[in-house]
Order: structure tokens, then C-alpha cells, then sequence
């Protein structure tokens, strides 16, 4: 079932994750990243890399459309992220305010 | 100045290396060597046959392996066609990729019965990796116990309870389909040391076990009562897996016992203690009930007066696979592994010149295949700050050694001759409605790739000067 970054990946951008993806099919802009799920191969690697778990696989995509969707949309448009990079200034704050 | 790198073992930790030192170092070269024709390791021989999607990481592998700085040399058995002090002499940078091929052993009295057998041999068998062409499992049995907690063991289990119809479309071993049609199996027992907290499955894999067809999975309610500390480590917010675990076993606990042909058996906090069986054959399992002791993610086992036996006529053990030492390479025996520091290969603390490891012979058999490329890249770190103040080979060194392999009556596999591979194995799959029909014999294998065959095979490691 496809796996998707969730909001908690905003302000962070730790991408511990990407170096973990053996298929490179992380995006990512200025703000946070995104998984292209026709790229995906549900190997769930990322999954426990990130610092603020912000990936989590669907089991349900019914109630998971607009995550599912914004994550599809943006890696179309978005370059692909494979080396890991530092972490956003505002990144510790963030970990901190999500309880991590 | 070009660089040469060899890599020994084709694996996806070989070829996540190979990816970094291509990406880090626009001059360098590599070869890659693997023993078997075929390349991808366990992702070829490991992953069980009805995930597909997994495989689907050989994509990336074959891109790595169509650069021209790459040469795939395959049929070519370090430590047998060429030493291992040969290939430190010719290369700049020597990686040992190899994984773990072998089992660990329970050690036990009794594991040496008839229908005793580790899951690495079972796994090897019914993904058709030549070395376990001709071993044979007794599935006329109807009980079969597993040993162990992880993805491995889960998917022993799986194979062995899933109908047989659901993996003839799979790229399974036609040897083992054939075998697992006539089964007789019909009860699992999927056995683990410590607790529900404490075992390894992927939460996914967990699941996947209660939507085997025709089979309920079950588990004792006791079993499920956690302790403080587990609870403990089950609340830890790092742990999600083990949480979603615990529930996804209380789940099996409230379940009525269902009418149906096969039956999944979780059981915790059991040691193997022995075998026993007359006539030379496993007919019982004995273990022993543990405890749990310690603080909260050090539980260890802890034995108890309490034996438990389950009748049984089929064994497998699954609690983890193992490396093996290669010539004179430093070898840590109690772990399997190749001491090191972040991949630099040490001796008794030094490191090794030259000498690097990736994969499960560096870390030991955890993780997915995702897990490679974050470590493979740690390795490549060390290299890559190594470098500069390494002595460079001699000259010339690489490619006598490559001319003098190719010289061998035994063909080297190359990218066009695995592809030639390749090609057959899918379109005897298409006969048959399956992705591939692999080939489970090498000289079958080399038949392929001899016919027709022209030119000379070093050419296609003619990428580089020196």
C-alpha cells in the first residue's frame, strides 16, 4: 500500500529518509518532501529514519485522498531529493512542538 | 588519475556502494564480482516470490550496472577463481559485499534429524538459487514449526500455508510449486524467544500473515498480557512497529476459532531445548517457557523450569542468517560478521589498507533492503576520506587480472550475457503466466549465454585505461 510524508515533515526537512529509499522516489521543495507512490515500492525503509515520523504507509485510501493526492501531484512537479541534506533552522523547534 | 574499485557480491549493498563511489568519483571504474551468472543477491533469491513489488528495486540496480564506468563480472568466485590478496594487489579500493549466506544454528540436541532444516535452505529452494536445487522438504508432514520472529521466518510460514493456486502466477521455483501443490501441511507454529514486544516482524509482514486464504491466525491470550516494561517500550513513541505489532496480536486473541482448512500458531517467550523422534526424524519439538528480565528494551530471556512440546514433523529454523569468513580476512565468528568501523575493515582494531565491507557481512542480517543504502553510503564515507593518502596500484595490475580471469575455460557473465539470461527466463515465464521461469542450474545458465557467442568477453571491461 503506498506510503506518504505527512504534514510533520513542514518546517523540518530532516531527510534522514532519503538515503534509506532504495528507489530515490522522495521529492522535495523548499518547505518539506513528498513521495511519488507510482515510484514506490512499499519496502517501508523510510519509515523508522525519520526523526518526526512523518511517513506512514495507507491502508485505507478512501480516507486518505487529499494526502495521498498532494504527495502525487507535487513529486510530478518537484525534483527528486536522494542525498541527505542538514535539517531547516526552524527544524528543532518543530521536533520539539510535535513531541519528538 | 582513474581509480579501480572491486566490489565482491552483487547484492543490493554491493550495488548501493557501486551508486556512491560512481556519484562521489567521476574517474573511478568499477567491477563488481558475483559467483552465481545471476546478479541481485537475496533480492533474486531472498524475497519471497508473491512480493513482486520489492523486486521492482532491480531497476535501479540495472541502471547502476549500465554506466559505463560498471562492469558486471558474474560466475566469478572470489576466494576460488581469483584470491581475494589478488584483487587488494590490482585494486585501489576492495569492498566485500557479500551478505550471509549460511544459518545460524540453535544448537540444540536433535537438530540434526531428518526434517530438521534451517529457513535459508527452504528459502534458497523455493526461490531457485542453484546451491539448493536439490534439497528436499517432507511436506507430506501436517505440522510444521518455525523458529523465530522475523520477516524470514514469516515468510516460511507464509509459503508453506498459502494456497498453492495463489502462487503459481509468482515467480516461484517450478521444482517447489510442483512440491508445495501435493502439501499436506495444514498447522504452523510460529515460535519466538522473548514477547510479543520484542519480535521483529515488519508490522506490514505481520499483517500479511493474517490474510493467508483458507488459514486463521492465532494466538493464546496470555501470551498477549504484556509487562511494565514492555508496555513501556511499546508506548516509546520511536517504536511504532512494536506497538502496532502487540495490537495486531491482541487482535488474533479476541477471534472465535474459525472452520477453516490451516491454521497460523503465534507462541512466545519459548527456547528451543531439543528434538527428539525415532527413526532418525523430528516427531516432537521440546522448548523452554522463558521470562522476561531487565529494563525496557534490554528484555532478555531468561530460562524457566517449564518445558513445552509441540508434536511436530517438520522443523525449520529461522533465527537469522550468517556470513562466512573469506582467506585471511578478519572474521568476528560469534556474530558472522567482518569486524569493522563504519565499514573500514579492521584487525584487532587496525584497520585493514584498502579493505572495506557493506551490507549484512558488516552490520549482521537486519534490516530491509532500504537499510543497505544508508549503510553502503557510510561505508563509501570512510573510502572516500581514505583516498587521498592511499598508495595507487601498480599499473596495469586490474586488467591482466581481468584478462587472465576471462582466459578460464569458464565463461565471465557480463551485462550482455546476463541479459541474455534474462531474457530466456522471462520468456519461459510467459509460457507458463509468470514473470520469470528462473533457471535453478548454472551449467543451464552458461548453455544460454555459449551459444552464439562471439568475441572476446574482456571487452565488455574495456571501460578503462590501466
Amino acid at each position: 500500500m503506498p506510503h506518504v510524508v505527512t504534514d510533520n515533515c513542514r518546517l523540518c526537512l530532516f531527510t534522514d529518509c532519503v538515503e534509506h529509499c532504495p528507489v530515490q522516489c522522495f521529492h522535495a521543495d523548499g518547505e518539506r518532501s513528498y513521495i511519488d507512490p507510482d515510484v514506490c515500492i512499499d519496502c517501508g525503509a523510510c519509515i523508522p529514519a525519520c526523526p518526526v515520523q512523518a511517513i506512514h504507509e495507507v491502508f485505507e485510501p478512501d480516507a486518505e485522498r487529499e494526502l495521498l493526492e498532494l504527495n502525487k501531484e507535487r513529486s510530478r512537479t518537484l525534483p527528486t531529493i536522494s542525498v541527505k541534506r542538514s535539517p531547516l533552522p526552524s527544524a528543532a523547534a518543530r521536533q520539539a512542538e510535535l513531541g519528538f | 588519475m582513474v581509480k579501480h574499485a572491486a566490489i565482491v557480491g552483487s547484492g543490493p549493498s554491493g550495488f548501493y556502494a557501486a551508486e556512491a563511489l560512481l556519484n562521489a568519483l567521476p574517474d573511478i571504474v568499477i567491477d563488481m564480482f558475483e559467483r552465481l551468472p545471476t546478479p541481485y543477491g537475496l533480492v533474486r533469491s531472498g524475497v519471497a516470490p508473491d512480493h513482486p513489488k520489492l523486486k521492482q528495486v532491480t531497476l535501479v540496480f540495472d541502471k547502476i550496472m549500465r554506466s559505463e564506468r560498471f562492469n558486471f563480472l558474474g560466475n566469478v568466485s572470489v576466494g576460488t577463481d581469483l584470491s581475494l590478496e589478488a584483487l587488494q594487489q590490482s585494486y585501489d579500493i576492495v569492498v566485500l559485499a557479500y551478505g550471509a549466506s549460511t544459518d545460524r544454528k540453535m544448537g540444540v540436541l536433535g537438530e540434526g534429524l531428518t526434517n530438521s532444516h534451517s529457513a535459508t535452505e527452504f528459502v534458497g529452494w523455493y526461490n531457485g538459487h542453484p546451491d539448493f536445487r536439490d534439497c528436499t522438504f517432507d511436506l507430506s508432514q501436517e505440522v510444521a514449526v518455525v523458529v523465530g520472529h522475523g520477516n524470514v521466518a514469516a515468510d516460511v510460514a507464509r509459503i508453506l500455508l498459502q494456497p498453492p493456486e495463489d502462487l503459481r502466477r509468482t515467480d516461484i521455483a517450478a521444482h517447489a510449486l510442483e512440491v508445495l501443490a501435493e502439501s499436506k501441511i495444514r498447522e504452523v507454529h510460529l515460535v519466538g524467544r522473548r514477547g510479543p514486544a520484542q519480535a521483529k516482524f515488519t508490522t506490514r509482514e505481520l499483517r500479511g500473515l493474517g490474510l493467508i486464504p483458507q488459514c486463521q491466525a492465532l494466538t493464546h491470550g496470555s501470551a498477549v498480557t504484556l509487562g511494565p516494561a514492555c508496555e513501556l517500550e511499546i508506548a516509546d513513541r520511536l517504536n511504532i512497529n512494536a506497538l502496532q505489532n502487540v495490537e495486531f496480536f491482541r487482535g488474533l486473541c479476541d477471534a472465535a476459532e474459525a472452520q477453516v482448512a490451516r491454521k497460523l500458531i503465534f507462541h512466545f517467550c519459548l527456547s528451543p531445548e531439543r528434538l527428539e523422534g525415532e527413526a532418525g526424524r523430528v516427531e516432537r519439538f521440546v522448548f523452554r517457557r522463558n521470562t522476561l528480565r531487565g529494563n525496557p528494551f534490554e528484555q532478555a530471556a531468561a530460562p524457566t523450569e517449564e518445558l513445552f512440546g509441540i508434536d511436530c514433523g517438520l522443523v525449520f529454523g529461522s533465527i537469522g542468517y550468517r556470513g562466512q569468513p573469506l582467506e585471511r580476512v578478519p572474521f568476528d565468528f560469534r556474530r558472522g560478521v567482518v569486524p569493522n568501523r563504519k565499514g573500514r575493515v579492521e584487525c584487532d582494531g587496525t584497520a585493514v589498507d584498502g579493505l572495506y565491507v557493506t551490507g549484512w557481512l558488516k552490520r549482521g542480517p537486519t534490516g530491509i533492503i532500504g537499510t543497505n543504502r544508508a549503510d553502503s553510503i557510510e561505508t563509501v564515507q570512510q573510502i572516500l576520506e581514505d583516498l587521498p593518502s592511499r598508495t595507487p596500484r601498480p599499473q596495469g595490475g586490474r586488467r591482466q587480472l581481468v584478462e587472465s580471469i576471462s582466459r578460464r575455460s569458464a565463461p565471465v557473465i557480463g551485462l550482455p550475457e546476463w541479459l541474455k539470461i534474462d531474457a530466456a527466463e522471462c520468456a519461459m515465464g510467459r509460457q507458463a503466466n509468470k514473470p520469470r521461469e528462473k533457471f535453478t542450474r548454472i551449467p543451464d545458465m552458461i548453455n544460454v549465454v555459449s551459444q552464439g557467442r562471439a568475441g572476446n568477453v574482456s571487452d565488455c571491461c574495456g571501460a578503462s585505461a590501466g
